[in-house]
C-alpha cells in the first residue's frame, strides 16, 4: 500500500437497456458518476437500480447502451473486468465467510493469491493497509463474531484492499441500526472526501441521500425519473420522481386511549441463542390492550431469540407468558382462545411454507374449523379459495392467483398474504418483528395503516423493529432491548435519540 | 485380575489396546479424514462405506496380482477417487439429495466390491511390510501387539497435512469458503462446483486407502463382512471431531481402542460377553450421537452450508 493512488474513475453509461424475458427491467438508463462523488441511486424495489448496477459490474450483459470510463469506450463482461477498471460492490447480503477471520476474508479475496500462503508477510501489508483506513477492526476476530454494521465495514474494506475506486453499496444499511448506518455512510463520505473514492449507494431511503450524497440518479419502472444534485433536489420532489406522485407526509391516526389493562404479559424469560449460550436474560414487558409497545436495538441483542420464543419455534429456559392473566403457549388452541397472532421477520422463511399454495398459506390459521373442514377431517378446497380469493383482494396481494406457490411471490406480496392471514380475524395480540424489512413506500404505508388500525381496535402490539424512526412513528411506549434483557422505557414525545442510541450501544 | 495366561495383566490388556487402537483406527482415520475434507466443502458422501469396500477389494486384487501391497493401496486410491468424483458429479445435479445419493452410493460401491470380491479366492494377498514398535521388549506377545502398518503413519500424516492445507492454502480456504457460504464464495469468484468435486474425488481417495488397509493386513484375507460399517460410523466420527483434521485422528483412535477391546481382552483369556465388547464402536457412535446433537444449537465447528446446494 503506497500513497500514490489512482483518481478514481469517471464512468459514464448511456442508454442502457435489458429485458428479462417479456420483462423490461431497463429502458433507455444513463447515469453519469464523475470522480470523487457520492451518488445516489434512488428507486422503489423492482424500479431497476440493481439491475443497472448488475449490468456496470458485468453480472448482466445490457441488451443495448454503451459505457466508458474516462471517456475511452469500454465493454464489460464478467465482474473480473469490471475491478480491473477499478469498479467494485458491497452486496446487500454478506460476501464473508462467516467461519474464517477477518484476515482470512481478505486474503481469499485478494486475487493472485498464491497456493501456499505466506501469513507473516500478508498480515505485515494488512497491518499497513489497515493503519491508513480510518477504521480499525481485528484481523484475528471470526466474521460471525462481528455485528452486522463492523461486517459492513470489512466488506467496504476489503473492496478498499482490492483497490476499487468506485464503490457500488447495495442498500448496505437495509440489516443495519440508524447509528451503524451512519458510521458506515459517514466512513465512506471520509473516503470520498479525500478522493480516494467514488461512491454510488442504491437505497430507497431519503435520509441517507440528503445527508451523504451529492447527486442523485431516480429510477422509476425500469427507467430515468430523475437526476441532479441533492442540494438542488428536496425530499418531496425525489419522493415525488420515485413514486410517480407527491408523497403525503403520513399523520398517525391514533384513536382511542390504551386501556389501563395488561393484555399480554412476559415475566422472567430467558432462552438460548444458536451458540447454545443464554442470549435472553430475564425479559420483562406488559402491553396493554390499544397500544403500540416497540422494542429497538441494534440486531443480535437477543430480538429475534425474543420473538421465537414467543412464536414457539424456539424453547425457553424459564419464565412465562400471559395474555389476559392466563398463561399463553403456542398451542393451535391458546394461540385461538388468546385471539394471538404473530408477523415473524423473514415470512416467506418463518411463516410460510413456499411450495405450498398462497390459499393454502392463508388458511393455516383455520384450516382445522368449520367451513374449512368438515366431518373432522375433510377440507374444503372451494371455501379454502373462497377465503384466499376475498383477503387477496382485501389486502391487494399480487399476483392474484390463490393456486401460485408462495415462493414465487415478491417479497411485499408475501408479506401482504401473510398480514392477510394473521389480521382479517379478531386480534387482541399481535406480535410483529421488522415487518416492513426491505418493503418499499407504499407497502410500508400499509403495514404501519395496519398495525396502528390493530392498535385502534384494542389490540396489544408488541412491535420489535431495527428501524427506530418506524418505532417512533408507531409506538406508544418504546423499549431498548440491550444485552438479552428490556430497559429504559420513553414514548416517542419524550424520546431522547442520544439516550436511546447510548442504550442501543449497550452504555448505560 | 484372575486371569493372566501371559503374566502381563493390566499392562498387557495397556499394550494390547495400544496396539489394537493403533492397528483398528486406521480405517476410521481414513475414511473421516476423506470425510472431513468432503464436507469442509460443504456436501455429505455417506457412500464412504462403499467406497471403503471397494478400496478393500481393489488392494486385495491388485496386490495378489501384482504382488506389490502399495500398488494395490495406489489403485485402491485411484478407485476412490473415481467413486468420490461420481457422488461429486451425483450431487451437484439440481434437486439430487446428498443423503440419498450417498445411500446410493453405499449399495453401489458395497454391490461391485462383492461382485468383483468373488473372484478373489486366493486365500491371502501379499502384505504391507509392518513397522516393529515392540522391539524394546522381549515379551513376543508385545513385540507382535505393536507391530504396526505403516497407513498409520501415512494417516498421521495426512491429517496434519490437511490441517495446514485448510489453514495455509489458498486452495483450503477456498474448500471452506465454498463449505461454509457458497453464495459469498461465488460472489468471490470461486468457482463452488469445481472446487466441491475436487474435495468429494479427493476425500473418496483418503477413504479407499482405509480399505486397503482391511485387505493389506493381518490376516489378509477379503470377506463381504470385512468393514463391519466402520465406513459409516467413520462419518459420524467427523461430527464428533467437530470437522477438524486433527481431532479426527485423535476420534480414530478413540474408537479403534473400542473396537480393539473385544479381541484384546479374549487374547487374555476373558471371553464373556466377547460379543458384547466386540459392538462397543458401536455404541460409542450412539453415545457420540447423542452426546453431540442437540436440537437447541448448532455444533460449532460445521460448515455453514453442509449438505446444501
Amino acid at each position: 500500500m503506497t500513497g500514490t493512488k489512482p483518481a478514481p474513475p469517471h464512468l459514464a453509461a448511456r442508454g442502457i437497456s435489458k429485458h428479462f424475458g417479456s420483462l423490461k427491467a431497463l429502458d433507455d438508463v444513463s447515469i453519469e458518476i464523475v470522480p470523487g462523488a457520492f451518488h445516489a441511486l434512488l428507486g422503489e424495489n423492482g424500479a431497476g437500480k440493481s439491475t443497472i448496477v448488475k449490468c456496470l459490474m458485468g453480472f448482466h450483459r445490457a441488451d443495448a447502451g454503451e459505457m466508458s470510463i474516462d471517456g475511452r469506450h469500454i465493454v464489460i463482461d464478467s465482474p473480473r473486468q469490471a475491478r480491473s477498471h477499478g469498479l467494485g460492490m458491497v452486496f446487500q447480503h454478506f460476501t464473508l465467510i462467516p467461519s474464517m477471520t477477518v484476515a482470512e476474508n481478505l486474503v481469499l479475496a485478494r486475487p493472485g493469491l498464491p497456493l501456499v500462503i505466506d501469513w507473516k508477510a500478508e498480515k505485515k501489508e494488512l497491518r499497513a493497509f489497515l493503519e491508513q483506513a480510518p477504521f480499525k477492526v481485528d484481523l484475528e476476530a471470526r466474521v460471525d463474531t462481528l455485528a452486522a454494521g463492523q461486517k459492513q465495514k470489512v466488506e467496504i474494506l476489503k473492496e478498499l484492499y482490492l483497490q476499487t475506486r468506485l464503490l457500488i453499496l447495495d442498500e448496505p444499511t437495509s440489516v443495519l441500526t440508524r447509528n451503524e448506518a451512519d458510521e458506515v455512510l459517514g466512513y465512506a463520505r471520509r473516503l470520498v472526501d479525500r478522493k480516494e473514492l467514488s461512491v454510488l449507494l442504491i437505497t430507497h431511503k431519503f435520509r441517507e441521500v440528503i445527508e451523504y450524497c451529492d447527486e442523485v440518479t431516480v429510477l422509476r419502472r425500469g427507467r430515468l425519473a430523475g437526476a441532479g444534485s441533492t442540494a438542488s433536489l428536496s425530499a418531496s420532489r425525489m419522493a415525488e420522481m420515485m413514486m410517480g406522485e407527491p408523497r403525503v407526509q403520513k399523520d398517525v391516526n391514533r384513536s382511542g386511549a390504551s386501556s389501563a389493562r395488561p393484555v399480554l404479559r412476559i415475566e422472567d424469560l430467558r432462552a438460548r441463542g444458536d451458540n447454545g449460550l443464554e442470549v435472553l436474560h430475564g425479559v420483562n414487558l406488559t402491553v396493554r390492550g390499544g397500544e403500540i409497545v416497540g422494542i429497538a436495538g441494534v440486531s443480535g441483542n437477543g430480538q429475534k431469540e425474543l420473538v421465537e420464543v414467543i412464536a414457539g419455534q424456539r424453547s425457553a429456559l424459564s419464565g412465562r407468558i400471559t395474555v389476559n392473566g392466563e398463561n399463553h403457549l403456542p398451542t393451535r388452541a391458546l394461540l385461538r382462545r388468546h385471539g394471538f397472532f404473530t408477523l415473524p421477520e423473514e415470512p416467506l422463511r418463518n411463516a410460510a411454507v413456499p411450495w405450498m399454495s398462497v390459499a393454502e398459506n392463508m388458511v393455516f390459521g383455520v384450516f382445522d374449523q368449520k367451513p374449512f373442514q368438515r366431518s373432522g377431517f375433510l377440507l374444503d378446497r372451494a371455501a379454502m379459495d373462497r377465503l384466499a380469493r376475498e383477503l387477496i383482494a382485501r389486502f391487494s396481494v399480487r399476483p392474484p392467483s390463490p393456486n401460485l406457490p408462495m415462493g414465487n411471490l415478491s417479497g411485499g406480496n408475501v408479506q401482504r398474504a401473510i398480514l392477510a392471514r394473521e389480521l382479517s380475524g379478531e386480534v387482541r395480540v399481535l406480535v410483529a418483528a421488522n415487518p416492513c424489512f426491505g418493503l418499499d413506500f407504499k407497502a410500508v404505508d400499509f403495514i404501519h395503516d395496519l398495525l396502528l388500525e390493530t392498535r385502534n381496535k384494542g389490540a396489544a402490539v408488541l412491535l420489535v423493529s431495527e428501524d427506530l424512526d418506524e418505532l417512533l412513528t408507531l409506538s406508544d411506549r418504546i423499549f431498548v432491548m440491550t444485552g438479552g434483557t428490556v430497559a429504559h422505557e420513553t414514548t416517542p414525545a419524550e424520546a431522547d435519540l442520544t439516550m436511546i442510541g447510548r442504550q442501543m450501544a449497550g452504555h448505560h | 485380575m484372575q486371569l493372566q495366561p501371559e503374566g502381563l495383566g493390566a499392562w498387557g490388556i495397556a499394550v494390547a489396546l495400544a496396539g489394537g487402537a493403533m492397528r483398528g483406527s486406521i480405517p476410521y482415520m481414513f475414511v473421516s479424514l476423506g470425510e472431513c475434507l468432503t464436507e469442509k466443502s460443504g456436501k455429505i458422501n455417506l457412500g464412504m462405506e462403499g467406497v471403503l469396500l471397494m478400496g478393500a477389494v481393489t488392494a486385495f486384487g491388485v496386490s495378489d496380482l501384482t504382488g506389490s501391497p502399495w500398488l494395490g493401496v495406489l489403485a485402491a486410491a485411484a478407485v476412490g477417487l473415481v467413486l468420490g468424483a461420481i457422488h461429486a458429479w451425483l450431487t451437484q445435479q439440481p434437486a439430487v439429495n446428498d443423503v440419498a445419493a450417498g445411500i446410493a452410493m453405499i449399495i453401489f460401491g458395497s454391490g461391485l466390491a462383492f461382485f468383483f470380491g468373488k473372484r478373489f479366492v486366493a486365500p491371502m494377498a501379499p502384505q504391507l511390510p509392518l513397522v516393529a514398535l515392540g522391539e524394546w521388549s522381549r515379551v513376543g506377545a508385545i513385540q507382535s501387539a505393536l507391530r504396526i502398518s505403516p497407513l498409520f503413519f501415512i494417516g498421521i500424516a495426512v491429517a496434519f497435512l490437511l490441517n495446514w492445507v485448510f489453514t495455509r492454502t489458498s486452495c483450503g480456504l477456498k474448500v471452506r469458503a465454498a463449505g461454509d457460504d457458497p453464495q459469498a464464495a461465488r460472489a468471490l469468484g470461486i468457482d463452488v462446483n469445481g472446487v466441491r468435486f475436487i474435495a468429494i474425488a479427493m476425500g473418496g481417495a483418503l477413504a479407499a486407502v482405509g480399505g486397503a488397509h482391511l485387505t493389506l493386513y493381518f490376516p489378509g484375507i477379503w470377506s463381504e463382512g470385512i468393514s463391519g460399517g466402520q465406513g459409516l460410523m467413520a462419518v459420524a466420527l467427523v461430527i464428533f471431531a467437530r470437522w477438524s483434521p486433527r481431532r479426527c485422528l485423535a476420534a480414530a483412535l478413540l474408537f479403534g481402542g473400542a473396537q480393539a477391546l473385544g479381541p484384546s481382552l479374549q487374547s487374555l483369556g476373558i471371553t464373556g460377553y466377547y460379543y458384547l465388547f466386540n459392538a462397543s464402536p458401536y455404541l460409542l457412535t450412539l453415545a457420540v450421537m447423542v452426546a453431540t446433537c442437540t436440537p437447541s444449537r448448532r455444533l460449532a465447528g460445521m460448515p455453514g452450508a453442509l449438505g446444501k446446494k
